[in-house]
């Protein structure tokens, strides 16, 4: 080995940053899964019947599914009945300020700079705080609400507005999807809920953070948002972990539904726990997102995927509506260990639909990332539209990168342009930059946020920053 | 003196490339190296610049009162040895402004010095395009991505310009240009000809030395600098081309 790919070894060895523990007294099910703990669940939360209900028919669905085998990971077969499938804070505050929330919670929150200080807030940041699986702080709900925006937690919502997630749960992501889904289903925790009504732009960024804390948890977060006709909303959403030694499941489900003319742009920054440099620890990552887009109506996902052990998550498009638009953005990274198998689908069915994916993985360590996309033009989508742009930058040579692209087209009036390109960060490079002062870890950083720039400049101001630090804290070590 | 190399020892990858190879290069002068290919001038100046692919066994290195050898490539570039590679390399993504201007400030840092300003380095940046003809197209490319060999060259030594060593090491610079741009590329050098600067100019062609006058001529071969002289040994080379010092050269060893 040269003496250079030592450095970029040495920089990846850097620790995680975050992992640190709260503690906090949970209130939690022994492991375990069957149809009374998903009853005893549903109790638990003070659910109307036609939620249990729903619930009911997810696990009977679920439990004569199997995991799937078909993407390009390797991961440990997962025990379910090992996991406990609630866990909630002991005493669960009614809060009307940030002063009220549990001292040990907001160090914790403090301690990951989280802007959850109501200055950052008023700065134009509402922030829905998710602490384990329940909500335990929220601000800025009476500003929205007098616009008619609702931000609340799922549980709220199933309250408060049992009709809209009545009518819309489960009709983008069906109980019955994929394996993960169907669980989520089951057993959801809690999330976030967002409806935003005829015409309505919500006039700051809404965000949300959420964390794994309880040992043994499994996560499974709900969120809907619904963009009434003309409403538009940009949703962020973030998040760390603390280290841990077992692996932790996390599956969630995002649903986006956004109704004629509207607009939902929906950012992700995912930095749970990677596990250590020998692969030990780390969080699984199996994500259900989907949107549906009716006429004119326009949905962006754009991700940044710094951490888990694994991540199993293709954010999509339904295109129903003629004119509409999806657009997915993505910047995966996976270094040590860390596998990735990622990507979206984007499926055109009405007329004049347009997408564009641009895909940015990158590999250090023995990490393997791999792009998976699928493009489908159905029969009556006339003039559809995709560009796709998967690109994929290794560090090292012992980390692999990956392009699955599937094509499926059925309108002949259909195009579809698709360039992908791998390239390395070479040892050359380094040397040129450092030959012009520039250190390797700066060069590195340089070259990296070049290689993503184009999803970059997706992201909210302050959230581009935030990414472009994690992506460099979680390369570190990694170049030579 | 700015440079001292003494029986300079370099191996890479098991096999002896300079074999106790002098140099000496004061402030003020231009050094010309030449020699057939594979004899170890482009060996000689990545080791200058502190190339992680080479092992240095012997000999030793003193630059303005250093040991160049105990510093990194980086700190080597921001006390004032800048290489112009012979092939530069390319890095997608990057704009060549933003590059320079990260390469500017990390000098400037190591210095103690703040990060110039926007309109500073735009104000410096311009005027040294304007010296080399830079093409403002090119400032605004990714870092050497799609030029030609030519615009590689002329942009290596724009970069010089902008950084301002105090040692310049020209791998090769004159190959690759045409003759209007060998004529634009050597007054860019001879601009930064001070009586604090020094200059390696690496060639196999003595029309370049037509433009950039050098002090010393040296010929370097089986990795070690046999013969120095002025300007007219270059021309005698030319002529000559190198078996006779190579056969002078055995016969005097014995
Ligand atoms: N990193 C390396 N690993 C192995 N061999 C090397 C390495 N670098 C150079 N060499 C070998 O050392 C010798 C000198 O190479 P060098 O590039 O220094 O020659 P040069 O004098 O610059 O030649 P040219 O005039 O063709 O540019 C060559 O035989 C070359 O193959
Ligand atoms: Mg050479």
């Amino acid at each position: 080995m040269s003496t250079s790919t030592e450095t970029i070894e040495q920089l990846a060895t850097r620790e995680y940053k975050y992992g640190f523990e709260t503690e906090i007294e949970t209130d939690q099910f022994a492991p375990g899964l069957d149809e009374d703990v998903v009853r005893r669940l549903s109790a638990t939360k003070g659910e109307p019947e036609w939620l249990l209900e729903f619930r009911l028919k997810a696990f009977r669905v679920w439990q004569k599914m199997t995991a799937p085998t078909w993407h390009n990971l390797k991961i440990e077969p997962i025990d379910y009945q090992a996991i406990s499938y609630y866990s909630a804070p002991k005493k669960k505050p009614e809060l009307k300020s940030l002063d009220e929330v549990d001292p040990e919670v907001r160090r914790t929150f403090e301690k990951l700079g989280i802007p959850i200080e109501e200055q950052k807030a008023l700065a134009g940041v509402a922030v829905d705080a998710v602490f384990d699986s329940v909500s335990v702080a929220t601000t800025f709900r009476e500003k929205l609400a007098e616009l008619g925006i609702i931000f609340c937690s799922f549980s709220e919502a199933v309250k408060e507005h049992p009709d809209l997630v009545r009518q819309y749960l489960g009709s983008v992501v069906p109980y019955t999807d994929n394996f993960f889904a169907s669980l989520n289903s089951a057993v959801f925790s809690d999330g976030s809920f967002i409806y935003l009504p005829r015409g309505v732009r919500c006039p700051m960024e809404l965000s949300t953070y959420f964390r794994i804390n309880a040992k043994n948890t499994g996560q499974f977060e709900r969120t809907l948002i619904v963009a009434d006709e003309g409403a538009s909303v940009s949703y962020l959403e973030g998040c760390t972990a603390p280290m841990r030694d077992e692996n932790q499941l996390h599956a969630a489900v995002v649903e986006l539904v956004a109704l004629d003319g509207s607009t939902i742009k929906y950012s992700t920054i995912q930095n749970w726990y990677p596990g250590d440099a020998n692969g030990k620890g780390g969080i699984y990552n199996f994500v259900t997102k989907r949107g549906k887009a009716m006429a004119n109506a326009k949905i962006t996902w754009t991700q940044v995927e710094t951490g888990s052990a694994i991540t199993w998550k293709y954010p999509s498009c339904i295109l129903v509506g003629d004119n509409s638009i999806g657009e997915f953005y993505s910047v995966a990274t996976t270094n040590n260990w860390q596998q990735a198998d990622t990507g979206t689908k984007m499926i055109h069915l009405g007329k004049n639909t347009r997408s564009t994916i641009v895909s940015k993985g990158i590999s250090a360590g023995f990490g393997q990332n791999t792009y998976r996309g699928e493009v489908r033009v159905g029969k009556n989508a006339h003039n559809a539209r995709n560009y796709s742009q998967c690109d994929s930058l290794l560090i090292g040579d012992r980390c692999g990168a990956h392009t699955f692209p599937y094509l499926e087209i059925k309108n002949t009036s259909a195009k579809v342009e698709h360039e992908a390109s791998t390239s390395k960060i070479g040892e050359d490079q380094i040397f040129y930059c450092r030959q012009r002062g520039i250190p390797t870890e700066d060069a590195v950083n340089m070259i990296v946020s070049g290689f993503c720039k184009e999803v970059f400049r997706e992201l909210p101001m302050e959230f581009a920053v935030e990414a472009q630090k994690l992506l460099s804290i979680s390369l570190e070590g990694s170049v030579g | 003196m700015l440079l001292e190399i003494k029986d300079l020892r370099v191996k890479a990858e098991d096999k002896e490339i300079l074999k106790g190879l002098n140099l000496s290069v004061n402030a003020g002068e231009v050094h010309a190296v030449m020699g057939p290919n594979g004899s170890g001038k482009s060996t000689l100046a990545r080791v200058l610049a502190g190339h992680p692919g080479y092992e240095v066994t012997g000999g030793s290195i003193t630059f303005d009162g250093k040991d160049l050898l105990e510093l990194e490539p980086e700190e080597r570039a921001c006390e004032g040895v800048f290489m112009a590679f012979q092939y530069p390399v390319e890095i997608a993504g990057i704009n060549n402004t933003y590059f320079l201007k990260a390469a500017v400030n990390a000098v400037r840092k190591y210095h103690g010095k703040s990060d110039l300003d926007a309109v500073e380095f735009m104000q410096l940046l311009r005027a040294k395009a304007k010296l080399l003809e830079m093409d403002q197209a090119m400032l605004g490319r990714s870092v050497n991505e799609g030029f030609s060999g030519g615009e590689k060259k002329r942009n290596e030594i724009f970069q010089m310009a902008m950084l301002e060593p105090r040692l310049g090491v020209l791998d090769e610079t004159d190959s690759g240009l045409d003759i209007d741009a060998l004529k634009i590329v050597s007054n860019g050098v001879n601009a930064l000809r001070t009586p604090d600067r020094a200059m390696i100019v690496v060639t196999h062609y003595q029309r370049l030395l037509n433009y950039i006058v050098p002090d010393v001529v040296h010929v370097l071969t089986g990795g070690r600098i046999v013969r120095s002289g002025g300007r007219e040994l270059a021309l005698e080379l030319e002529e000559k081309g190198y078996g006779w010092i190579e056969a002078e050269t055995a016969g005097a060893r014995g």
